[in-house]
């Protein structure tokens, strides 16, 4: 054997070893809880939802249940739902928008925007019983702010319109946990308008509104559009806080669907689950305008 | 008067001078390039002179206008981002028309001015694209097409080639220069590239912890600079420790062996004088009315255009540059050598 083969040899031998791959299955094994979880809590609970929509209560095959969903009372819940759901992705997501922009772009002291999102995060999750119990508790008939104003202003809010337990209350009250979602879920989109883009449109002759209207908004917009969907279907899918603040005066899809399955007087689960289809339709119908709106909207993106 | 001044000019941001007593006088047409470390104050007198930051003491004007606090939307100036800083939501057409919307320009002029911009940088065939289509270098000029497009009064450059790589970074300074001259437009440009600096300016203005080193042309900057900031930072320089020194013969001792230096070039010089030469003007072997020492090759290391021995005179390092030719025979290391340069081309600092 050659010198030269020998040099090879021992070349070979004393090569550093590449970095090892990480074995395809060890990744796979770190993924699989979600698989799982999304497979019992997601697929199976979904097909379940689906194949019981089409059956009676003695397990028979039936279009009954989605008749059902065409009756006055369920269409009215449907849309008094929807409604609630815009009117908190609406007037939530511009008061989340403004106040995210105030603490991002504005000039605010970094304390203010601490303090918000510190509170923001505990706000978006505050909800059910206990946002029930503090808006009767604050702004109920015999609230601490409603008796405040009734003693101190002389005003009483209720004499004026006002009805906590009503399609505005219960708004009033999902407004609670929607503004700090979406100043949560705006905030980094906000961060990441660049210093530069404004100062480029400031340099280039443009006023503060030029720059809003033509730079800054058009940027937002995907992620204004997304933050605003994911609210709607916050509130949409929303039951606990309606339910102990109105104890289900207020006709709400989720609250219907809960009494046709827990059996009180409208026990008739098939048309819950007829139900509970319906309001993946309406979910899917929003995605599907989103995803029109976004694409649209972000022409401009790498695609 | 000059066109773009700047008197006694300095920011204060809280507790730190970002920029100290700035004087400075650019006439209507010059390139005027600020070249400095990170942190000496070059970007924020740009930005002064922008808008974009208001000066704590001091006046700028503007073609005999007083700038100093009118906002950038008012100042009628362009500026070119080192991140570029295009719109990505527009395509390259509406970001260069932006600024001429603005102003309210009717449409049709709009659309020629976007045409002659596009052609002066050109990149005619990219008009309907959006910014993320396009490389680098070409996002770069069509933010120096639409910093163009208003006609600003002066145009501000703040390391507009920092963020691309070495071969489109030279290309793209030509396109600068060349654009600037055709349109004769007033130009400051911040860079901390002192080659950049020295190719594209009339003037250079070399600053250091917020203050002003030295204005000169290029060449002035380079051959006499008037600190060791400034002789240490544009270029290379040998600083060399020297004993005996004799300011009236303009004679000092260098590693046991005399040399002369240039006297007429007279700065402040420190308590420990030191000889400073630019390695280029070092030649290996003996010259006639030169300086000359021996010493021993330590290193030779093969730069391209350049061959940097580093040299070692007895316990002083000194470094000379040969230009490279393809038949030049270099010495090894351990060799030993005869060096020589001209004593004009060293001083004491």
């Amino acid at each position: 054997m050659s010198s030269k083969q020998t040099f090879i040899q021992n070349n070979k031998r004393d090569a550093p070893r590449a970095r090892p791959s990480s074995s395809g299955w060890r990744n796979w094994i770190v993924v699989a809880p979600f698989f799982l979880f999304t497979l019992l809590f997601i697929v199976l609970p979904s097909f379940s939802l689906l194949t019981r929509a089409f059956l009676d209560n003695n397990g028979k095959f039936t279009l009954l249940n989605f008749a059902g969903l065409f009756e006055p009372s369920i269409l009215s819940a449907y849309w008094v739902t929807i409604r609630i759901s815009l009117a908190t992705a609406v007037g939530g997501g511009l008061l989340g928008f403004l106040m995210a922009y105030a603490v991002t772009v504005g000039n605010l002291p970094r304390a203010v925007r601490t303090g918000l999102m510190t509170f923001s995060g505990v706000a978006s999750n505050f909800a059910g019983v206990p946002l029930a119990f503090a808006f009767i508790a604050t702004l109920g008939r015999t609230g601490l702010v409603t008796l405040l104003l009734k003693s101190v202003l002389k005003i009483n809010l209720y004499d004026q319109g006002f009805n906590l337990y009503s399609f505005w209350g219960l708004t009033l009250t999902y407004m609670f946990f929607q503004f700090p979602l979406m100043i949560l879920v705006i905030t980094p989109a906000l961060d990441g308008l660049k210093k530069e883009w404004r100062e480029a449109s400031e340099n280039l002759g443009a006023s503060h509104s030029m720059y809003l209207r033509k730079v800054a908004l058009p940027i937002l917009l995907p992620s204004i559009l997304g933050s605003m969907i994911l609210l709607f279907g916050n509130s949409f899918g929303a039951y606990a806080t309606a339910y102990s603040l109105t104890g289900g005066f207020i006709n709400l899809v989720t609250i219907v669907i809960g009494s046709q399955i827990k059996g009180d007087i409208l026990y008739n689960p098939g048309l819950g689950y007829a139900l509970a289809i319906g309001m993946v339709v309406v979910m899917s119908v929003m995605m599907a305008i989103y995803y029109f709106l976004r694409r649209k909207s972000e022409r401009w993106l790498r695609q | 008067m000059a066109y773009l001044s700047l008197s006694n000019v300095s920011k204060v941001f809280g507790t730190t001078t970002a920029v100290e007593d700035f004087n400075l006088e650019v006439e209507k047409g010059e390139f005027v390039s600020f070249l400095g470390p990170s942190g000496c104050g070059k970007t924020t007198t740009l930005r002064m002179i922008g808008g974009f930051e208001m000066p704590t003491t001091g006046v700028i004007t503007l073609d005999t206008e007083d700038i100093t606090y009118q906002s950038p939307n008012q100042r009628n100036v362009g500026m070119v981002f080192q991140s570029y800083a295009l719109f990505p939501n527009m395509t390259i057409g509406q970001n260069i028309s932006f600024g001429l919307q603005a102003r309210k320009t009717p449409e049709k002029e709009i659309k020629k001015k976007v045409d002659e911009m596009l052609g002066l940088v050109h990149l005619e065939k990219h008009i309907h694209k959006y910014p993320y289509q396009l490389s680098g270098g070409q996002q770069q000029r069509i933010a120096l097409a639409r910093a163009l497009a208003i006609n600003p009064r002066v145009l501000l450059l703040d390391e507009p080639l920092s963020a691309l790589d070495a071969k489109i970074r030279v290309e793209l300074r030509l396109e600068i220069r060349r654009i600037q001259q055709t349109m004769g437009i007033t130009t400051i440009y911040v860079t901390h590239d002192q080659e950049e600096a020295l190719m594209l300016s009339d003037r250079v203005v070399v600053m250091s912890q917020g203050r002003m080193e030295q204005i000169g042309t290029p060449a002035e900057i380079y051959n006499y600079p008037s600190t060791e900031f400034v002789a240490q930072f544009v270029g290379q320089l040998n600083i060399l420790p020297v004993t005996q020194v004799n300011k009236k013969d303009g004679t000092c001792v260098l590693a046991g062996q005399q040399v002369k230096f240039d006297q007429s070039f007279e700065r402040s010089i420190s308590e420990t004088p030191r000889l400073a030469i630019r390695p280029e003007e070092i030649q290996i072997g003996i010259g006639e009315g030169r300086n000359t020492l021996k010493g021993r090759v330590e290193t030779v290391m093969f730069l391209g255009a350049v061959v940097r021995l580093r040299v070692d005179l007895g316990g002083v390092m000194l470094s000379a540059d040969l230009f490279n030719e393809r038949n030049i025979t270099l010495p090894r290391a351990g060799d030993e050598v005869v060096i020589s340069f001209p004593e004009h081309s060293c001083w004491l600092i």
